[in-house]
């Protein structure tokens, strides 16, 4: 149940900026699964229900969830690659799970070997809109 | 719209803390892990709940003073640090096998907000900060998501040391960041005084032994520095 700590701070921020857009009641938002951090969508969409209790303007709001796939550029020699076809074992695989970062440990650049790359996209978990009512 | 929600639970992962130090020394290898260890362990001794986060991920070294050895995080609502001699810990070496974690700075930033996102300190007395050397971004994102953490600036008899802790005193000052004090560590004065900690022969062979490094007297030293800095406790 590592994924309630960050449903909560999506909610958290969903109802903030609600606040700040002036809505009264959140009908919708956008949650960003990156694809390195392999959430889990079922635990994290039951941790959200738990949590809106706590968070009353989010109390019908329907979250809207897209996996943004993981891209890498080396910085090394340049070469962009997905994060399919790297190599991994279970334990690092979940290692990356509790913090992303830790590809930089586990993953290389599949041309160069290289451990210093840059995360371009789909790293871990963000609200990419909100819609309600004022 | 992309927007990073996990700054917005940081302030409450930490609302059952009391009060947060952060072990600074703006050089590498003057001691800051095993001070920021030992005042956790000290800390513990004294009745405290205390924990202790190592920041440092590049030179992560906190679980080999403390042998924290065959521990993880339980899984309860994000992650609950494991307890070693009393002291909640936290470390990005439960994360690396122990292995080499090659960070560029906003790498490093990312993972910092992830562990404080994430990590149920739950109620705590003390949270000891074991910083890296130097003003960087852990030091940035530590002043920007805990701006009431205050620090223990840690230092060596060296000029090119106690250069590098004025620039730093200096800084803190004008960031109005609450200083607790300096410790010199590796101090040549032969007898006790507050806030010196004399060389200790014996320090090396308590490595990774909690209840041996609180025999030292090295621990000993720390623990007048510490009664000097925070009163008697």
């Amino acid at each position: 149940m590592h994924e309630w700590a960050l449903a909560e701070s999506v909610i958290k921020t969903a109802v903030e900026h609600s606040g700040l857009k002036k809505l009264k009641k959140l009908k919708e938002a956008g949650v960003v699964f990156g694809e390195l951090q392999a959430i889990d969508k079922e635990i994290f969409i039951f941790a959200l229900d738990g949590l809106r209790g706590e968070h009353p303007a989010a109390k019908d709001c329907r979250f809207k969830v897209t996996v943004e796939p993981a891209v890498f550029r080396c910085k090394a020699c340049a070469k962009e690659f997905p994060l399919k076809g790297l190599k991994k074992t279970k334990d690092e695989a979940e290692f990356i799970h509790f913090v992303p970062e830790m590809a930089h440990t586990f993953l290389k650049c599949p041309r160069c070997k290289s451990p210093d790359f840059e995360i371009t996209a789909g790293r871990g978990v963000g609200l990419s809109y909100i819609k309600g009512s004022k | 719209m992309n927007i990073d929600p996990r700054p917005s639970v940081i302030s409450e992962r930490l609302s059952g803390v009391g009060r947060v130090i952060a072990v600074t020394g703006w050089k590498g290898g003057i001691g800051k892990s095993v001070t920021a260890s030992a005042l956790a362990l000290l800390l513990a001794r004294k009745g405290f709940k205390t924990g202790l986060f190592d920041l440092d991920f590049a030179g992560a070294s906190s679980h080999l003073i403390l042998g924290a050895r065959g521990l993880f995080p339980k899984e309860e609502k994000g992650l609950e640090p494991p307890l070693i001699a009393g002291v909640k810990y936290m470390s990005v070496v439960f994360f690396s096998e122990n292995k080499a974690v090659p960070l560029r700075g906003a790498n490093v930033s990312d993972a910092i907000i992830e562990l404080l996102a994430i990590t149920q300190w739950g109620e705590l007395d003390f949270l000891v900060l074991d910083m890296p050397p130097g003003i960087n971004d852990a030091a940035l994102d530590i002043m920007r998501f805990i701006p009431r953490a205050e620090v223990l600036a840690v230092t060596t008899p060296s000029v090119i040391a106690r250069d590098v802790l004025d620039r730093s005193l200096a800084l803190y000052r004008r960031l109005k960041l609450p200083v607790l004090g300096v410790i010199e560590n590796m101090s040549p004065s032969r007898s006790p005084r507050a806030g010196r900690i004399r060389p200790d022969p014996a320090l090396e062979k308590a490595m990774g032994r909690p209840a041996a490094l609180l025999k030292t007297e090295f621990a000993r030293d720390l623990d007048r520095c510490v009664s000097s800095i925070f009163g008697k406790m």
